[in-house]
């Protein structure tokens, strides 16, 4: 080989992989916007499934007005749960990583031994026990069900941990000095500036929700209740046939998480290399 | 995370002298921070976790029944230990890791190294490279259905075009093909993680050490070998221990695709656990599915604080 010709290795090599990366997405775009099923099972294994060539928004009619497959309701199920956890979570992990930073008790090493500890526990150990007692407490088919069991988190414990024992003691003492409680210093000085993790855990617990599928799955019955990820499974069970509806419901499961991830992608990147998220 | 040595508690200076009345207040303070996450722990994790164990003891259903659960001893393991099916689940549990974690490892490390190196538009590149991971592990598992269609899906018509004779291959539905179908789909979802690991990890090579092999002759492979991958035996070692657990707990890809066949071939520990606690309300006997799941995971979080030393 020439050098010449090397130089030219490394680009081609990106290419392949931007290939192996984009088709099948492309294919997803592009069956969902062609409203002739028949033509789509034809085309379906050749370059036609990958270049659009008919734009007609007649699938996302169809998944959008599906009466037994309400998809906003869907998207509402998986925002609640979201927003539910994320929100709930941010508050319960910070301010108890915070007593843990700067409180009094020697109970504190091993609280965070404990924390350390119950992060290698699978949660697919632990569905079954907790079906178990969600359904002898009737939580089955709610929303609370799928937030309240994993509003504490030690992953997030322990990186909001991290951040609290790294800020100065000069600030934690200021404020004793000035008569606040750790829980005013919590409030006014240590929440409002681990925003770095507040966001981490926001991008972790969003990107979850869009992938999580046993637990929901175990503890939703119908649409009422159930999130997306669940909903795209059945969804593509009972439309098998349908490519066109199944890979539109695909494409409008995915925007949300695709725009976030075009505003936010240097934030992504940080959040999703501090810990693995998909299952 | 589990690569970072646990950080130290911070011993809190003893502050000066507090009345009786300011010590109860800061310990109430610090009680209130506290309690909630510790409740929610201890209900929701450890609670669950001993529930396991002591289940999996059991003759316990999901549904209450007339007869009363009662203590098992060690039946449910002795069964599991004899239990045709669940060995099948595990020799294909370890089969799909095998086969998913190297050639994710080489996808991921080879994509880093590109993007790593002298490439234009690579910022473009990054962003492409990352698509997976944004996208929802159910919708990437529907596109793939269409692309494993028979007989002539996009992947049947790839094989053909690269000279393959035969009539077509049933993907999903020959045993021989199902679960190497699941390993191609299940590495294309998650190589962009590895990749952002091995990246983190190929920009903590000092550059100086490829000027200094450069000078002393070695070529483009001897660099590879002996820069590149020994600089990042302790990212390997995370990143094969991760990707390893990460492919124990196959669950989704198989459960929607194939139900776990066909004849099998593609049931997992974790579908087999389910399906045993869930679709048959087998707590007891499923629990020591899930002790036994949490056994084989523990050991491999372990074995990475043990190879990764800590500095």
């Amino acid at each position: 080989m020439t050098s010449r010709a090397a130089r030219y290795v490394p680009t081609i090599l990106a290419i392949v992989m931007a290939v192996i990366v984009l088709v099948p997405l492309s294919m997803m775009f592009t069956v969902s916007l062609n409203p002739d099923e028949a033509q789509i099972q034809i085309t379906l294994g050749t370059l036609r499934a990958f270049i659009p060539h008919v734009v007609s928004l007649e699938n996302y009619q169809h998944v959008l007005a599906d009466p037994h497959q309400p998809f906003l309701r869907y998207l509402l199920n998986t925002v609640i749960i979201v927003v539910g956890i994320v929100g709930l979570g941010l508050i319960v992990n910070s301010s108890a990583a915070f007593a843990l930073a700067w409180g009094q008790g020697t109970y504190r090493k091993l609280f965070i031994g404990v924390v350390i500890a119950v992060y290698v526990i699978p949660g697919e150990s632990l569905v079954l026990p907790l079906l178990l007692m969600m359904s002898r407490v009737g939580w089955v088919d709610s929303y609370q069900v799928q937030i309240v069991p994993f509003i504490a988190n030690s992953f997030a414990i322990f990186l909001f941990y991290q951040f609290f024992t790294g800020m100065p003691r000069e600030l934690m003492e200021a404020a004793k000095i000035d008569g606040a409680g750790l829980l005013q210093t919590f409030f006014r000085i240590g929440l409002p500036l681990s925003m770095p993790v507040v966001s981490t855990l926001a991008i972790l617990g969003f990107l979850d929700a869009w992938n999580s599928y046993l637990w929901p799955l175990m503890v939703t019955r119908g649409p009422e209740y159930r999130p997306l990820s669940v909903a795209m499974a059945t969804y593509f069970t009972s439309q098998q046939a349908f490519w066109g509806n199944v890979m539109a419901f695909a494409v409008l499961m995915t925007l949300p998480v695709l725009v976030v991830y075009l505003i936010f992608q240097r934030w992504f990147v940080a959040s999703v290399m501090s810990s693995g998220v998909k299952g | 995370m589990i690569q970072r040595p646990p950080p130290k508690v911070v011993p809190t200076a003893p502050g000066p002298p507090v009345s009786r009345s300011g010590r109860l207040s800061a310990l109430l303070h610090e009680t209130a921070l506290i309690a909630p996450a510790a409740i929610l722990l201890i209900v929701f994790l450890i609670l669950p976790f001993f529930m396991a164990g002591y289940l999996s003891f059991t003759n316990e259903r999901l549904v209450p029944r007339p007869i009363p659960t009662r203590f098992v001893g060690f039946e449910n393991y002795t069964r599991v230990l004899g239990d045709p099916d669940f060995w099948q689940a595990f020799r294909n549990t370890f089969y799909f890791a095998l086969l998913v974690v190297p050639l994710q490892l080489s996808m991921s490390l080879g994509a880093a190294m590109l993007l790593n190196g002298r490439l234009r538009f690579r910022s473009f590149f990054r962003s492409v490279a990352l698509l997976p991971l944004v996208t929802p592990i159910t919708v990437i598992i529907v596109i793939w259905a269409a692309m494993f269609q028979i007989p002539d899906g996009l992947l049947n018509n790839l094989i053909r075009l690269f000279g393959y004779r035969g009539d077509y291959v049933n993907w999903l539905g020959d045993a021989r093909w199902a679960m190497p179908s699941i390993v191609l789909l299940s590495a294309w979802a998650t190589f962009p993680f590895q990749m952002l690991i091995y990246l983190a990890g190929l920009q903590d090579i000092p550059i100086e050490r490829y000027e200094a092999a450069r000078i002393d002759g070695a070529n483009t492979w001897a660099q590879f070998r002996y820069i590149t991958l020994t600089g990042l035996r302790n990212v390997h070692v995370f990143v094969i221990i991760t990707t390893t657990i990460q492919a124990f707990k196959l669950f989704v890809q198989v459960d929607l695709l194939t139900r776990g066949g066909p004849l099998g071939s593609t049931n997992t520990l974790v579908r087999y656990m389910v399906q045993e606690g869930y679709s048959a309300q087998r707590i007891g006997y499923a629990s020591a599915i899930a002790i036994i799941f949490f056994i084989l995971v523990t050991t491999f979080a372990l074995l990475q604080r043990v190879l990764i030393p800590n500095d």
